[in-house]
């Protein structure tokens, strides 16, 4: 796996050329997609239900293949496997490992001693505030904890891109603002390239840095927005003008693609 | 404790009246024991005979834990085999079902002619009967396992050991103890039935037991054998399922 060394800790960029996807059957997922994303970015991917954005997170994690085109990431173009993390719509836990052991399985497929593999699981556990929960198992978590419990398994091994789909979609309001919170102060401090589909603008608005609204199947891109809000970012920031003008900017793309 | 209690008692009532009205009728009507046995026949076979039901039992469930055993290793390992490719399971998985549909009564003498009388006979007929529901089993255990997880493990490039040993055999767990715990019941009766044709009388066990007692018309010792048989079958299938609530009792549902 030597060409797929990189830079301990530099975050990598993600670069689709001309990307089509054509699944068995004739479905057409996506059509000559062209997106270029660089290290360190935080770019929200919006759409209508169906419009291939899993399907572009799974090729970038290099899960799929693209019929036509080429997906890149990072400096040398091959994905490095174990620099990548993906935190599910749902949270796929192992339900006979308890959280302390779900969040090492990362590392453990790493190869990772197990003294260090444990104090390692303990630091992302307490990162997403669990640490009282770490014995349990996933039937006794409830589904904001199970979410909790996946996203710490993501961030166990320090990704340098994170891919993220519809992560806290099916969470109720206040554990989704804190847990958006919580990504974002990782994202300012460890500053690792992120791809994070939503359905939510105002989660996109929150949270990114760049905002990429997709049509109806074949999905194409129809808006690519910097956003353009202070870094320094919080709850408070919700009824501001400029938070709502975003808002209103990525309404109206999501409203026209969707049409 | 009280719950126990309550889960033991209706069915130790219905046993003791089902025998109190066995016992009344055959008495009342005068059937002679060799044709249907009271209840109390057949306990004084169990007091007289002690001696002969307890080695037939030991050597029955010899043969029938030996089977069993073997089953639950090949079978689990036939089951991972199927699943680990398509066109294994495509090839082969058709084949298993006769497994399913092979008559034994019709292939012990096969067994006969292959392995002798005796122990080895007999292991291997409770072994045939009772493989199939393992691979089955195990094949829809590892089937089932959540598309997610297996993303998950190609995404950290685990390699097929690992993601056998780490995700599809403990996904498949609540599945291969479904598999077991049929198949604990069956190789008991594949014993007994293997011991019709292929059990010799120096290591005489329940089926031969049987055989031997209703030629001689001593029919409440053929209905102590059948008994014996049975709380074999009941014994095996309750450590099998204890030893599946004991491995799943954290996370399975089938555990709570």
């Amino acid at each position: 796996m030597t060409e797929s060394v990189q830079i301990e800790g530099e975050a990598l960029a993600v670069s689709l050329r001309s990307v089509t996807r054509r699944f068995e059957g004739g479905v057409l997922a996506l059509e000559k997609l062209d997106l270029t994303v660089q290290a360190g970015e935080f770019l929200a991917i919006l759409g209508p239900s169906g419009c291939g954005k899993s399907t572009l997170l799974r090729m970038v994690a290099g899960l799929d293949r693209p019929n036509d085109g080429s997906v890149r990431v990072g400096p040398n173009g091959l994905p490095p496997r174990g620099g990548i993390a993906y935190v599910f719509q749902d949270p796929h836990l192992m339900p006979w490992r308890n959280v302390i052991d779900n969040v090492a399985l990362p590392l453990e497929l790493r190869g990772e001693a197990k003294s260090k593999r444990r104090s390692t699981a303990l630091a992302a556990i307490e990162r997403v505030g669990l640490a009282d929960a770490s014995r349990r198992y996933p039937n006794q978590l409830s589904g904001g904890m199970r979410m909790r419990v996946s996203l710490a398994r993501a961030l166990v091994t320090e990704p340098e891109l994170l891919l993220m789909d519809e992560p806290f979609g099916s969470l109720d309001e206040l554990t989704r603002q804190m847990l958006d919170q919580q990504l974002y102060e990782l994202w300012r401090e460890r500053r690792m390239t992120v791809l994070f589909v939503t359905h939510a603008v105002h989660e996109a608005a929150y949270l990114s840095s760049r905002a990429i609204v997709m049509t109806r199947r074949p999905g194409r891109i129809i808006l690519d927005h910097r956003i353009d809000l202070p870094e320094t970012r919080g709850v408070w920031m919700r009824t501001e003008p400029a938070f709502m003008k975003e808002c209103r900017v990525l309404y109206k793309a999501l409203e026209w693609g969707a049409a | 404790m009280r719950r126990s209690w309550q889960v033991i008692w209706p069915p130790l009532v219905t046993f003791v009246l089902l025998h109190a009205l066995w016992e009344l009728i055959v008495r009342r009507l005068g059937v002679p024991a060799w044709k249907v046995p009271a209840p109390s026949d057949i306990f004084r076979a169990v007091v007289d005979r002690s001696a002969d039901l307890m080695t037939a039992t030991a050597h029955t469930s010899a043969a029938a834990v030996l089977g069993f055993g073997l089953s639950a290793l090949i079978g689990v390992a036939a089951g991972t085999a199927l699943s680990s490719m398509k066109w294994i399971e495509r090839a082969f998985y058709p084949f298993t079902v006769f497994l399913q549909t092979v008559p034994l009564v019709a292939i012990a003498p096969l067994l006969v002619l292959w392995l002798g009388y005796g122990l080895a006979s007999v292991t291997v007929s409770a072994f045939i009967v009772s493989l199939f529901p393992v691979i089955a089993n195990t094949l829809a255990g590892m089937r089932s396992v959540d598309p997610g997880l297996r993303d998950m493990f190609r995404l950290y490039d685990a390699g097929p050991l690992r993601t056998l040993f780490k995700l599809k055999l403990p996904a498949a767990m609540p599945n291969v103890f479904t598999g077991l715990r049929i198949a604990s019941g069956l190789a008991v009766i594949g014993a007994v039935v293997g011991e019709f044709v292929a059990g010799t009388f120096d290591q005489q066990g329940l089926g031969l037991l049987v055989q031997s007692a209703s030629r001689n018309l001593q029919t409440p010792l053929v209905f102590a054998a059948v008994a014996a048989a049975s709380l074999l079958g009941l014994t095996l299938f309750a450590i099998v399922n204890f030893s599946g609530y004991w491995i799943l009792r954290r996370w399975h549902a089938s555990a709570r």
